[in-house]
């Protein structure tokens, strides 16, 4: 690939429907998602709020903005589904959108959707009726994917089983579908370091796995499951967007009111610099974050190169905004009752998840022909 | 309103009355000036047609794929993205009929006098003091960092008007005369060993009060226009993929593997990629001006380029190795523009020093996003009300 030609020239704005979704999607949340029951429900072991999620997915239909209409879907793009994400990450919204409704969607479109297995899977997907969750380790990128040799199989650290109706199993094998309900199916719930994304360790006996119902076979599968993660990583830099967005504007809002020294903390030069970096950062990563969106949902070739580079550069900044806002607000900051810790776990744990940026960097590189050293 | 299919004929019927290959230069540039395709979003008359600013493009494409000639804009910088607009907004009729034709055709440089030993960051504490003297202004100052002042016609400069009034009242602004005896330029030699920029010594320098920019005393809102259009001189034009200095450096790392280390590879990618990011982040600039909603992210744009420059020619004379400890020519050259990548990593390495620096430092811009994007307040001031004659200096 010559990386001075580009072969996809994306439209890095949004769209008057764009922002109507994203309104609508805001004011759901203001009303319905409180980061303080957040906090309390994940202490409580269940994050996710049953009502929330059926308001968003099933009344307002964004779990099937990939899905086709002939599937049951709404045969919209990566466009507006990464500013579902963005909404979600500003309002730090425990939902399984990015796991359900980007990964294993995407996974399962590009099994193709002639088998009936994956297109009723699909319908009931976008529908926000069932979720799913892709059974491998959430920090597995697209490059670094090993798949275990049999869908009877032990896979740590994967998010949303434990919510999920069904597992997608990917195996040298070919891709399975699992009822997670099913026997010989074990999902361990983890102590997640986000606390807003469950983690489970998901066991799979030979008898989960001779009930499977197969999707596709192994060449597809491994095809389909990399084009899964690669959506998932695109656009997991939206969501951090907007993770990154609220942590600088609540930084922004909290050193105006703030007073020390008989100032408002934000007019010393210390601070405002760091937050007006920041701001170069927040708005630098809104034009990766589109770019991998746009370049997705048009499915141009250069696809893979963009979403590795929002990745290895949104995570950084998600990381840095959430840092900042943390130490911008002193004390307060520290808290367990303020939400800044919400943010800094969510924003720690989404730079490893679907690859860290350095690997993101490596396949940077290897896709812009930078080799690395002999 | 004019549209992309207007211009597009319009252009059309400029190079078939004026062929490009048959035309002499400065001709043809003085006819697309009076076709209204200099800069279509300027007035009728003017070297525009009152249209959109996006639309520019369009014309530039036609010119360019017809092979005819520019005017060669980074060589008339100061006069397209500062003067220019200035004069548009503030100027009179006469001011603008007179100047802004030689100005982008490029017969008339400009230059511009506002920075001085004892004001760089804090313009507004400037010096130079400008007397009336019947219906002339009589100049006496030293200013510095003025590019292009040894080949400028023209120079717009700020000068004190009123020592009475706190500093940012007390200042005038007017177009001077270069060619005015008064005037002398001296060339200032950098830390790349050529002078691209001078000190300009302003001696008893006469300027007709037809020549004010403004009114008296309104020098410092007149300024403003200039600045906040140096800041925001982002071009209507695409930059391609590796177009900046990323470009030169990925070049040598795939055309020397023997260079390769692990290290400079890992600096590399994370500069190739903040450098493909700015130049995404441009790129949605651009499409939010085309769009007709500009965003404030011009603002933030400089403080990327700088910081990428610095980093990206540091990263690549080290790469260099034994050839980072040359350099290609220490002789005092004089430049008529920067080149930032017609010459040596070493070169380059010293000269986006003062990417962090010109138009305005880092920290200055920071200070900007940060009280007019981000609204944060202000320093508390202890120079506000004070007459400028009572400031410490």
């Amino acid at each position: 690939m010559n990386p001075t030609t580009e072969p996809h020239q994306a439209d890095l704005l949004y769209s008057e429907a764009e922002e109507d979704l994203r309104a609508a999607v805001r004011a759901l949340l203001t009303d319905r998602n409180d980061p303080a029951r957040v906090a309390v429900r994940a202490e409580e072991g269940a994050p996710y709020d049953a009502g929330l999620w059926k308001a968003l997915a099933a009344d307002m239909g964004v779990a099937g903005l990939l899905v086709p209409e002939e599937l049951g879907g709404q045969g919209a793009s990566h466009r507006e589904a990464a500013v579902v994400l963005e909404e979600l990450g500003r309002a730090i919204a425990p939902a399984p959108y990015l796991t359900s409704a980007v990964v294993a969607t995407e996974v399962l479109l590009a099994c193709g959707t002639g088998g009936s297995a994956a297109s009723s899977l699909l319908g009931d997907l976008a529908s926000g009726r069932r979720t799913a969750a892709l059974v491998v380790p959430f920090a597995t990128g697209p490059e670094a994917l090993r798949l275990p040799g049999g869908t009877a199989c032990m896979v740590t650290a994967v998010a949303d089983a434990a919510t999920a109706d069904v597992l997608l199993v990917p195996s040298t094998a070919g891709l399975y579908a699992v009822e997670r309900a099913e026997a010989g199916v074990d999902v361990a719930p983890l102590v997640p370091f986000d606390l807003t994304r469950p983690l489970a360790t998901v066991t799979l006996t030979e008898e989960a796995a001779a009930a499977a119902t197969p999707l596709a076979g192994a060449e597809t599968a491994l095809a389909a499951v990399r084009q899964g993660l690669t959506a998932g990583a695109g656009l997991l830099a939206s969501e951090q967007l907007g993770l990154a967005e609220w942590c600088l504007e609540e930084t922004v809002r909290y050193t105006k009111e703030r007073h020390q020294f008989n100032r408002p903390v934000g007019s010393f030069q210390a601070l405002k610099h760091r937050m007006a970096q920041l701001w170069l950062e927040v708005v630098s990563a809104r034009a990766a974050a589109r770019n991998a969106a746009d370049s997705l949902a048009a499915g141009s070739p250069d696809a893979p190169l963009a979403a590795a580079l929002a990745q290895a550069y949104c995570a950084r900044v998600a990381v840095h905004a959430a840092e900042e806002c943390v130490q911008l607000h002193g004390g307060i900051g520290m808290t367990w009752e303020h939400p800044a810790h919400l943010y800094l776990k969510r924003a720690k744990a989404d730079s490893i998840a679907l690859g860290a940026p350095g690997a993101h960097r490596e396949t940077v590189g290897r896709l812009a022909g930078l080799p690395t050293p002999a | 309103m004019t549209t992309a299919a207007d211009l597009r004929a319009r252009t059309k019927e400029l190079l078939a009355a004026h062929p490009p290959a048959t035309t002499e230069r400065t001709a043809f540039l003085r006819a697309r000036f009076d076709a209204g395709l200099a800069w279509v979003h300027y007035p009728v008359g003017l070297g525009g047609l009152d249209a959109p600013r996006g639309l520019q493009a369009v014309v530039d494409a036609e010119l360019g794929a017809a092979g005819a000639p520019d005017n060669d804009p980074r060589r008339i910088g100061i006069g397209l993205g500062m003067a220019a607009p200035t004069i548009l907004r503030y100027g009179t009729d006469e001011q603008k009929r007179r100047l802004l034709r030689p100005l982008w055709v490029g017969e008339e440089v400009w230059c511009q006098l506002f920075s001085e030993p004892g004001a760089g960051s804090d313009l507004a504490a400037l010096g130079t003091r400008a007397v009336r003297d019947g219906d002339h202004w009589v100049v006496d100052g030293q200013k510095v960092w003025t590019s292009s002042a040894h080949v400028a016609r023209w120079a717009i400069l700020v000068a004190r008007t009123d020592p009475d009034q706190p500093k940012h009242r007390g200042m005038t602004y007017f177009l001077c005369d270069m060619t005015d005896p008064g005037v002398d330029v001296r060339p200032l030699r950098q830390i790349t060993g050529e002078a691209e920029f001078n000190e300009v010594f302003l001696s008893g320098v006469r300027i007709p009060d037809s020549m004010r920019l403004g009114e008296v005393g309104e020098g410092w809102k007149v300024a403003q226009t200039t600045l906040m259009n140096e800041r925001v001189s982002i071009g209507g034009s695409r930059i391609p993929r590796e177009g900046g200095m990323i470009g030169t450096v990925a070049r040598t790392w795939r055309e020397r593997p023997e260079l390769r280390t692990r290290d400079t590879h890992q600096r590399l990618l994370e500069l190739w990629v903040d450098a493909e990011v700015a130049r995404l982040t441009g790129e949605r600039l651009r499409q939010q001006l085309v769009a007709g909603h500009p965003g404030p992210e011009g603002s933030g744009m400089k403080l990327a380029f700088a910081r990428l420059n610095q980093e990206i020619s540091s990263l690549e004379v080290e790469l260099l190795g034994d050839e980072g400890l040359l350099y290609d020519d220490w002789t005092l050259r004089r430049p008529d523009k920067v080149d930032f990548t017609g010459r040596e990593a070493g070169y380059r390495y010293l000269r986006s020093k003062g990417n962090s620096i010109e138009g305005g430092t880092s920290e200055v811009l920071l200070n900007i996003v940060a009280e007019r994007v981000l609204g944060l307040p202000s320093e508390p001031r202890t120079d506000k009300d004070v007459a400028w004659k009572d400031l410490a200096r």
